[in-house]
C-alpha cells in the first residue's frame, strides 16, 4: 500500500500561481543599497519631518550591530542587503494622485485584476481599501465616510504628516525600534502601510483592509502598520497579500503593532499569499514578519487570524501583550505550505494583568516538500493571578515528503495560573480519498473537503467575505498537491 | 448492467482474482460468497476503482460501457455504489455536507440542477427513516465516533440518498448485531427495484435469510466455483468452506448437484 499511497498523494504538480503577473507602469526606483544616505534620501522622498528621520537612522545604527536571527526552524542562503532596492513607487504624475481618477489607471486595473476593485461603487459595500503598491500607498477608500465617526484611516506616510502626535506617541511603543534584526531593519527603511486610529466610544461601522502588492523587481517591502483603538472602540481589519513571480528571492519584513485600549476590541485578519516560488523552490518571497498587539487596559481584547498560503519563507509570531486585567488574547491561524515552502510561525502570549485569557489554535497544513513549524511561547508573569490560557495545535500532513514540527514554550510564574494544550498530528490517507471518489467526489474535491474541514475552526473566525476567500484560496493552493 | 470477462486482478504483485465471469441483469441480486482470502472484497474494490488493485487481465462492462477504463467517480457518478466493509471517518467534514456535495456531483454528472439546501434536507429526511438513522448523525463529521453497526446504517443510508443503480455491499452484515443486521437488510429491501441490481459480498448465510438473493456465487481462490440459486447459500452453511476448498473448478463442476 505504501507505494501507492505515494504515488497518488505525492504526484506534486506545479499549479499556477494566479497572481504572479506583473504591471507595466513607470517606476520610480532607487538603486540597491543601504547607507545613511538612502535613508535620508526615502525620508526626504516622503517629505517626512526631522524627528522621523532621526528615529530611522537610530534605528538603522542600532541594525548595523545586531546579527540575522537563526532559531527558526527555516533554511536560506544568506540575503545580501546591499542588493536590495529600499524604494521603488509608481511614478506620480505631477504632484502625485489627488483622487482615485487620478491613478495610474494600470495600477487600478492590476487591483481589479487581483479581485479589489478600488472604485467605491464597485467595491464590496462595508469594507474599506488602503491599497499599497510597492513602496506607496496609492489609493485609500472611504475615507471620508470613516472621518465622519471621527476614524483615521490612511497611509502610514500621510499619518507621519497629517496626524504626528498620534504617531509618535504609538510608533515603536509595541514593537520598539530594537526589537529584533528585521523589525529594526524595517524601522529603519519602512516605506507604507495603513494607519487607523478608531476614537473612544466608536464601533467601526465597515470592515478596514489593506491591500499590499508586490511589483518591482529585486526591491523589499517594507511596511508598517500601526492600529490604535481607543477606549471601547472596535476595528476589525484585514491585509490581503501578492505578488509577480519572479526567479528571484524578495524580502518582505512588515512590523504591525495593535494598542488596544480599556474595553477597545481589534480584531485583525490577514490572508497571506505572496509567492511561494516555483515547484523546485526557486524564487518566492521571504516574509519576515513582527506582529504584535498590546491590551493596554482592562477587559481589551486583541485576536489575531492568519491564513498563510504564500511565501517561500513565513517567520512570523503575531502576539499579545495582555497588560490590561481581563484582558483577552486570540491567536487562529492556518498555515500552509507546500512545494518547498518553509513556514516557521506561531504567536506569543505574555500575561501580565490579572485574569487575562489566551487562546491559540493552530492549523499547520504541510505537502509536497513543506516544511511547517508552530513555535510558540506562553508566559504567565508573576502578577498574573488566574491567568488562563488553551492551546491547540493540529498538523496535518499530505503526502510523506513533508514535515511538521511544533515547539510550545511555556513560562508560568504564578501558581494560579490554568494552562491547555492539545496537539494532533493526522494524515489524509489514501482511504478517504478513495472513500470520497467512491461518493462521486473527485480527488481535489476532497482534499480541500478534508482541508477546510481541518481549518473550520480557524475560518470561523474570519470576517464572512473573507472566510469564504480564504477556502477558495487554500482549494486553489491545493490544485495538483495530490494525485 | 454488469458484464464480467476473465477478470485478473492482483495487490501489489500478488494475484487475488484468477480470472472472473459474472453476468448481473437489471433488478437482479447476486451474493458472493467464500472464505476469508477468497478474493470477496478485491472483486468489490475492482469495480469501484481502488488504485492499489491492479487489473491483470479481462474486462467489466457496466451499462456498456468499459468500467475499468472509469476513474472512481466516474463510476460513482455513472451509479455504481459500494457500501465499505470499513466505512472511513473524516474529521470536520459534517455528513450531510458530505453527502450534497457527493449528491451534486452525481446530479451534475447526470445533467440535472444541484439540490439547494432546503429541498436536500426535505429529501434526506425520508431517507433517514430507512434506516432508522438518528438525526444527530447527520451533523456529525462522516462516521467519526460512530458505532459499527451506524456507520454501516450510514452506508445504506448514502446509498438510498445517492440512488446508484449498481450497489455493492462488501460485508455490509460484519459486525452487526441481529437488530442492527435486520435494519440494514431492511433498508437494502427498501431499495431493491427493477432497474437496480445488487451485488451482496458475505462471508455468512446468515444476512441473506433477510437479503434474499437470485444467485448465489462461490468464491474460491480467486475463481468461482460454483453458482446456484439462493438454496446453494443454504447448502454451504451445512457443508461449510471446506467443502469446496481444495478441488479444481474442473473437480467442482463434476460433482453431482448435492453431493
Amino acid at each position: 500500500m505504501q507505494t501507492t499511497e505515494t504515488s497518488t498523494i505525492e504526484q506534486f504538480a506545479a499549479q499556477d500561481y494566479k497572481f504572479g503577473f506583473v504591471t507595466d507602469v513607470e517606476q520610480e526606483t532607487f538603486p540597491p543599497g543601504l547607507n545613511e544616505e538612502t535613508i535620508a534620501r526615502l525620508s526626504a522622498k516622503k517629505g517626512e519631518p526631522e524627528w522621523m528621520l532621526e528615529w530611522r537612522l537610530k534605528a538603522y545604527r542600532h541594525w548595523l550591530n545586531q546579527t540575522e536571527p537563526t532559531w527558526a526552524n527555516v533554511h536560506y542562503s544568506p540575503i545580501d542587503y546591499q542588493a536590495i532596492s529600499y524604494y521603488a513607487g509608481p511614478k506620480p504624475k505631477g504632484s502625485g494622485p489627488k483622487s482615485l481618477e487620478e491613478v495610474d489607471p494600470e495600477i487600478l486595473k492590476t487591483y481589479e485584476k487581483l479581485g479589489i476593485p478600488l472604485h467605491e461603487r464597485a467595491i464590496l459595500a462595508g469594507v474599506a481599501v488602503d491599497a499599497v503598491f510597492d513602496s506607496v500607498s496609492v489609493a485609500t477608500t472611504f475615507k471620508e465616510k470613516l472621518a465622519e465617526v471621527g476614524i483615521i484611516f490612511c497611509s502610514f506616510s500621510e499619518a507621519i504628516r497629517n496626524h504626528p502626535e498620534l504617531v509618535q506617541e504609538h510608533m515603536g511603543s509595541v514593537v520598539p525600534y530594537t526589537d529584533n534584526y528585521f523589525a529594526t531593519l524595517n524601522a529603519a527603511v519602512f516605506s507604507d502601510g495603513s494607519f487607523v486610529y478608531v476614537p473612544k466610544g466608536v464601533r467601526c461601522p465597515m470592515e478596514l483592509s489593506t491591500y499590499f502588492r508586490i511589483n518591482a523587481r529585486n526591491s523589499g517591502q517594507f511596511e508598517r502598520t500601526l492600529i490604535i483603538a481607543d477606549e471601547g472602540a472596535y476595528v476589525s481589519y484585514l491585509e490581503g497579500c501578492t505578488a509577480p513571480m519572479r526567479d528571484e528571492n524578495q524580502l518582505h519584513a512588515a512590523v504591525v503593532e495593535l494598542v488596544a485600549r480599556k474595553d477597545a476590541t481589534i480584531k485583525y485578519s490577514t490572508v497571506q499569499n505572496w509567492y511561494p516560488g516555483d515547484e523546485n523552490g526557486k524564487g518566492g518571497i521571504y516574509n519576515f514578519v513582527t506582529k504584535r498587539g498590546k491590551c493596554d487596559g482592562a477587559n481589551a481584547k486583541i485576536s489575531w487570524t492568519q491564513v498563510e498560503t504564500g511565501s517561500a519563507i513565513t517567520w512570523k509570531y503575531p502576539s499579545v501583550i495582555l497588560k490590561g486585567d481581563h484582558s483577552v488574547g486570540e491567536f487562529y491561524s492556518v498555515a500552509l505550505t507546500k512545494g518547498y515552502q518553509q513556514a516557521d510561525t506561531g504567536t506569543k502570549m505574555i500575561h501580565i494583568g490579572k485574569n487575562t485569557k489566551s487562546t491559540i489554535v493552530s492549523k499547520g497544513i504541510s505537502a509536497g516538500h513543506g516544511q511547517n513549524t508552530y513555535r510558540g511561547s506562553v508566559r504567565i508573569l508573576k502578577g498574573a493571578d488566574n491567568a488562563r490560557n488553551f492551546s491547540q495545535c493540529d498538523s496535518m500532513l499530505i503526502g510523506d515528503q513533508c514535515g511538521a514540527h511544533t515547539f510550545p514554550y511555556i513560562d508560568v510564574q504564578n501558581p494560579t495560573a490554568r494552562m491547555e494544550h492539545e496537539a494532533t498530528t493526522s494524515k489524509i490517507g489514501e482511504d478517504q480519498i478513495f472513500y470520497c471518489n467512491q461518493r462521486g467526489i473527485s480527488t481535489e474535491d476532497a482534499v480541500s473537503m478534508i482541508v477546510n474541514g481541518f481549518c473550520k475552526e480557524v475560518f470561523r473566525e474570519l470576517p464572512m467575505e473573507f472566510a469564504v476567500e480564504a477556502q477558495k484560496l487554500l482549494a486553489v493552493n491545493l490544485e495538483g498537491s495530490v494525485g | 448492467m454488469l458484464e464480467i470477462k476473465n477478470l485478473h486482478a492482483s495487490v501489489e504483485g500478488n494475484e487475488i482474482l484468477k480470472g472472473i465471469d459474472l453476468t448481473v441483469r437489471p433488478g437482479e441480486v447476486h451474493a458472493i460468497m467464500g472464505p476469508n482470502g477468497s478474493g470477496k472484497s478485491t472483486l468489490a474494490r475492482v469495480l469501484a476503482g481502488q488504485e492499489a488493485y491492479v487489473v491483470t487481465a479481462g474486462q467489466a462492462t457496466y451499462d456498456g460501457k468499459d468500467l475499468l477504463e472509469m476513474d472512481p467517480e466516474d463510476r460513482a457518478r455513472e451509479g455504481v455504489f459500494m457500501a465499505f466493509q470499513y466505512p472511513v471517518e473524516i474529521p470536520g467534514v459534517g455528513n450531510t455536507y458530505f453527502l450534497k456535495a457527493a449528491l451534486n456531483a452525481v446530479r451534475k454528472h447526470r445533467g440535472l440542477q444541484e439540490m439547494d439546501a432546503i429541498e436536500f434536507l426535505k429529501m434526506v429526511r425520508g431517507k433517514m427513516k430507512l434506516v432508522q438513522m438518528d438525526e444527530t448523525l447527520l451533523n456529525r463529521p462522516v462516521n467519526e465516533g460512530f458505532s459499527g453497526g451506524e456507520k454501516k446504517r450510514n452506508e445504506i443510508f448514502h446509498m438510498a440518498v445517492l440512488e446508484p443503480r449498481l450497489c455493492i455491499l462488501d460485508e455490509t452484515d460484519s459486525g452487526l448485531d441481529i437488530d442492527a443486521l435486520r435494519i440494514v437488510a431492511d433498508g437494502v429491501n427498501a431499495l431493491r427495484a427493477k432497474d437496480r441490481s445488487f451485488l451482496v459480498i458475505t462471508h455468512y448465510q446468515r444476512l441473506l435469510n433477510y437479503i434474499v438473493p437470485d444467485y448465489v456465487h462461490v468464491l474460491v481462490d480467486g475463481r468461482i466455483v460454483r453458482s446456484g440459486g439462493k438454496e446453494l447459500a443454504l447448502e454451504l452453511e451445512e457443508k461449510g468452506y471446506s467443502w469446496l476448498e481444495g478441488m479444481t473448478p474442473e473437480q467442482i463442476a463434476a460433482q453431482p448437484v448435492g453431493a
